[in-house]
C-alpha cells in the first residue's frame, strides 16, 4: 500500500510536539526543583543546627566570652563544665593553613603540568591516578596517618609523638591536592588557544605565558580551586580525628599535638544526652564551622570580584 | 558451674514489669522461600505477593531472634568473641555487637536502640536515673568478668613502676610530674626530645576514662588538658608503641609484645604489681575493674537476652573471658549501685 507521505505527517507530527513539549516541560520541572532543593537543604540544615543551639542565650552556664577566650574544654568535668574553644579554632585554623601551604603549590603545578605540558597516555594516566587519590576514604587515610607518616615524622623531625599538627597537615594537603587539580585544570583548560597563541607570537616562553597570561586569564577557576581545597581541609573530620592527636591544647610547634573543631563534634556526639549544654555546645561548634567556611566563601567572592572590577 | 539453680532462681523471679523489646531480623529469610516468593510475586502480579509477604512474615516470626549489644570498647572484643560462640550453641538467635563506648551504650539502652549495654564502669546516678525515666524500668547490671586496667609504656621507657599518687601527678589538672627525668632512677639519661611525659588519654564518652578518672585522678580534680585522646582501647597501645615517650591506660587484654606493662603500688615506694591475672584476682593490683553487662530490668530466664547472660556464666562463656586475658567470675553477681 502505498500512502502519500505528506498526508500523515501532520498529525502524527503535531502529536509528537504536544508529548515533547510536555516531556520538556516537566523535565524543565525537575531540573528547577532540583535546583531549588539545594537551597532549601542548605536552609533547613541552617536552621535545625541553629535551632538546637539558640537555648545557650539565656542558660547560665555557659557564657559567650568563656566560650571564644578560653582553652579550658571540660564538658564532662564533675566540679564545674567549662566550654572553650579557643584552642580548638587555632587547631582547625592551624591545620588548615599549614596543609594549604603544601597542597597549593602542589595541586596548581600539577593543575598546570596537566593541562599545559602533558599529552597522550600519560595525561589519561595521571588523570585517572589523581581521581583515583580523591576516591580513597579518609578512614584510610587516617590509617596511614598514624601507621607510616606518623612514625616518619617523629624519625626526621623533632617530633616526639607521630600524631601531630605536622602529620594531619600532610594528610589534608594529600586529600585535597586532587580537588584543587582537578578544578585548576579544567579552569586553565577553559582560557581559549588564542590567549596562548598571542602569547607566543608575542616572543613570550612558556613559563611566561602561563605566568603573565594563563594565570589572570584563569584566576577565578584557580581561586575556586584553592577555596574547594579549603573547604575539604576545614571539614574534614575522620582522618584529623585519628591523625591530629586530638589534644586540647595550643599548638607551640608545627610537631605538637591539636584537636580541631570538627573532630570534637564526631568524637562526643554520640555520648551526650540531647538538650543538656554540652550537647547545645556541639551544635553551637557547628554553627561555628559554618561562620568559618561562609566566611572564606564570602572573602573568596569578594577577591573574585575586585578582580572582575580591576581587570 | 556451681550455682545454677541459684541463678536460675534469680532470673525467673522478680522479673515481668518490663517486656522485652525483642526485635526480628526482617532480612533473614530462608534462601527457597524467598525465591520461591520472588517467581510468584513476578507471574502473579501485586495481590499474590502481598498474600505470600503476610506468610513470609509468620515464617520470619517462628525463626530468628536477635539481641543488639552495644557499649564498652574494652568489652568490644569479647562481646563479639561471645555473640559467635552463642550462635555456634542457639544459631536461632543472632547478636550483633557494636563498641561505641560505655556512655553512649547506656544510651542506647535508656533510648531502646539496644537490648544490652556492655559497660567497664558502673552506671552514674544521672544515667539510672534517665533509664528508669525512659524505659520505665530499673537497669540491672551483671558482672561477667573484671578487668585490670594497665598502663602501657614504650618498652625502651626506663620507668618500670609507679604509684597511684605519681599517676594523678601526671594526669591530674595542673600536674606536678610532666618530665620523665623527674621520675627516672639517677644514672639513666633521658634524650631531651624524649623528656616530656606525653599521657594518652581516651575520649570522654569512654568508660575507663571515667573509671581512670574516678579511682586514680580523684572526684575533687580534672585532668589536664593536653592529654592525647585516642578513640579506642585499641588505639592507645598503637600510640604508645610508636611513642617513645608516652604512657597510657587501656584493658589489659589490649598487651603487644610493642608495649611494656607498669607495676602499680597506691603509695609511692610502697609494693608494685604488675597487672597479670593473679594479681587482679586477689585484688593486689590496684585498680582493677568489673565488667558489666546491663539489661533493661532482671533478665528473664526464659527470654533470648536472659539466655544469654546465663550462657555467659557457663564454663564455656567464661573460658573466652580468660581466652581474651581478663579475670573470669566464679558465679553470678550483680552490680550494687549506692542510689538505686
Amino acid at each position: 500500500m502505498r500512502l502519500p507521505e505528506s498526508d500523515i505527517q501532520p498529525p502524527r507530527s503535531a502529536r509528537k510536539r504536544w508529548a515533547m513539549d510536555l516531556g520538556e516541560s516537566s523535565i524543565e520541572m525537575l531540573i528547577r526543583l532540583c535546583g531549588w532543593s539545594s537551597i532549601l537543604f542548605v536552609l533547613m540544615i541552617f536552621f535545625f543546627v541553629f535551632r538546637e543551639a539558640f537555648p545557650l542565650i539565656g542558660n547560665s552556664e555557659f557564657s559567650f566570652k568563656e566560650f571564644f577566650t578560653s582553652i579550658n574544654w571540660r564538658p564532662t568535668s564533675e566540679i564545674r563544665e567549662t566550654y572553650g574553644v579557643l584552642a580548638m579554632i587555632v587547631g582547625t585554623l592551624s591545620v588548615t593553613g599549614l596543609s594549604m601551604l603544601f597542597a597549593v603549590p602542589l595541586g596548581l603545578g600539577a593543575a598546570v603540568f596537566l593541562s599545559e605540558f602533558c599529552t597522550g597516555h600519560v595525561k589519561e594516566t595521571l588523570k585517572i591516578v589523581i581521581e583515583l587519590l580523591a576516591a580513597i576514604p579518609s578512614v584510610v587515610w587516617g590509617f596511614i596517618g598514624y601507621m607510616v607518616v606518623g612514625p616518619l615524622v617523629v624519625e626526621w623531625t623533632d617530633a616526639a609523638i607521630g600524631v601531630n599538627l605536622l602529620t594531619s597537615s600532610i594528610l589534608l594537603a594529600l586529600m585535597s591536592v586532587p580537588v584543587i587539580v582537578s578544578v585548576g585544570e579544567d579552569s586553565l583548560k577553559a582560557v581559549p588557544d588564542s590567549f596562548r597563541e598571542a602569547s607566543v607570537a608575542l616572543g613570550a616562553n612558556r613559563w611566561e605565558t602561563i605566568y603573565k597570561v594563563l594565570f589572570p586569564a584563569a584566576k577565578n577557576g584557580l581561586l575556586a580551586a584553592v577555596l574547594l581545597g579549603v573547604g575539604r581541609a576545614i571539614g574534614e573530620t575522620m582522618a584529623v580525628l585519628m591523625a591530629t592527636g586530638h589534644s586540647t591544647r595550643i599548638p607551640h610547634s608545627l610537631v605538637d599535638p591539636i584537636r580541631t573543631l570538627t573532630a570534637t563534634i564526631a568524637s562526643e556526639m554520640g555520648e551526650v544526652s540531647r538538650g543538656s549544654t554540652h550537647y547545645q555546645v556541639l551544635f553551637l561548634i557547628g554553627v561555628l564551622l559554618f561562620a568559618m567556611t561562609f566566611l572564606v566563601n564570602l572573602i573568596a567572592d569578594l577577591v573574585v570580584r575586585g578582580i572582575r572590577k580591576n581587570g | 558451674m556451681t550455682d545454677v539453680n541459684l541463678i536460675e532462681h534469680h532470673f525467673s523471679t522478680k522479673n515481668s514489669e518490663c517486656i522485652f523489646d525483642v526485635r526480628l531480623n526482617p532480612f533473614r529469610v530462608e534462601l527457597r522461600s524467598s525465591r520461591r516468593e520472588l517467581l510468584r510475586l513476578v507471574s502473579c502480579g501485586f495481590f499474590t505477593s502481598s498474600m505470600l509477604w503476610t506468610t513470609g512474615c509468620a515464617i520470619r516470626n517462628s525463626a530468628i531472634t536477635s539481641i543488639r549489644i552495644n557499649g564498652s570498647d574494652t568489652m568490644v572484643n569479647l562481646a563479639q568473641g561471645w555473640a559467635e560462640r552463642y550462635h555456634r550453641v542457639e544459631p536461632m538467635v543472632e547478636i550483633q555487637v557494636l563498641g561505641a563506648g560505655s556512655g553512649v551504650g547506656i544510651a542506647d539502652l535508656a533510648d531502646g536502640k539496644c537490648d544490652l549495654a556492655t559497660s567497664s564502669r558502673p552506671m552514674k546516678e544521672k544515667e539510672f536515673h534517665a533509664v528508669v525515666e525512659k524505659t520505665k524500668c530499673k537497669p540491672v547490671g551483671y558482672i561477667v568478668g573484671y578487668d585490670a586496667m594497665a598502663m602501657y609504656v614504650h618498652p625502651g621507657n626506663p620507668v618500670k613502676s609507679l604509684s597511684l599518687e605519681q599517676l594523678a601527678e601526671i594526669y591530674g589538672d595542673r600536674p606536678q610530674l610532666t618530665k620523665w627525668s623527674q621520675l627516672t632512677v639517677p644514672n639513666c639519661k633521658v634524650p631531651p626530645k624524649h623528656d616530656e611525659i606525653i599521657p594518652i588519654a581516651r575520649q570522654n564518652s569512654s568508660g575507663t576514662y571515667s573509671y581512670f578518672h574516678d579511682t586514680v585522678i580523684g572526684k575533687k580534680r580534672d585532668y589536664r588538658l593536653g592529654t592525647v585522646d585516642a578513640n579506642g582501647s585499641k588505639d592507645v597501645v598503637a600510640i604508645v608503641s610508636h611513642t617513645p615517650s608516652a604512657i597510657g591506660y587501656s584493658g589489659m587484654g589490649y598487651k603487644t609484645d610493642a608495649v611494656d606493662w607498669l607495676s602499680l603500688s597506691v603509695k609511692t615506694g610502697g609494693p608494685a604489681f604488675s597487672p597479670t591475672l593473679e594479681n587482679a584476682r586477689s585484688g593486689k593490683y590496684p585498680i582493677t575493674r568489673p565488667l558489666i553487662i546491663y539489661s533493661r530490668g532482671t533478665a528473664n530466664i526464659d527470654s533470648p537476652e536472659g539466655k544469654f547472660l546465663h550462657w555467659i556464666y557457663s564454663n564455656e562463656g567464661q573460658e573466652l573471658v580468660t581466652q581474651l586475658g581478663y579475670v573470669p567470675v566464679e558465679q553470678q553477681e550483680l552490680i550494687q549501685h549506692a542510689f538505686a
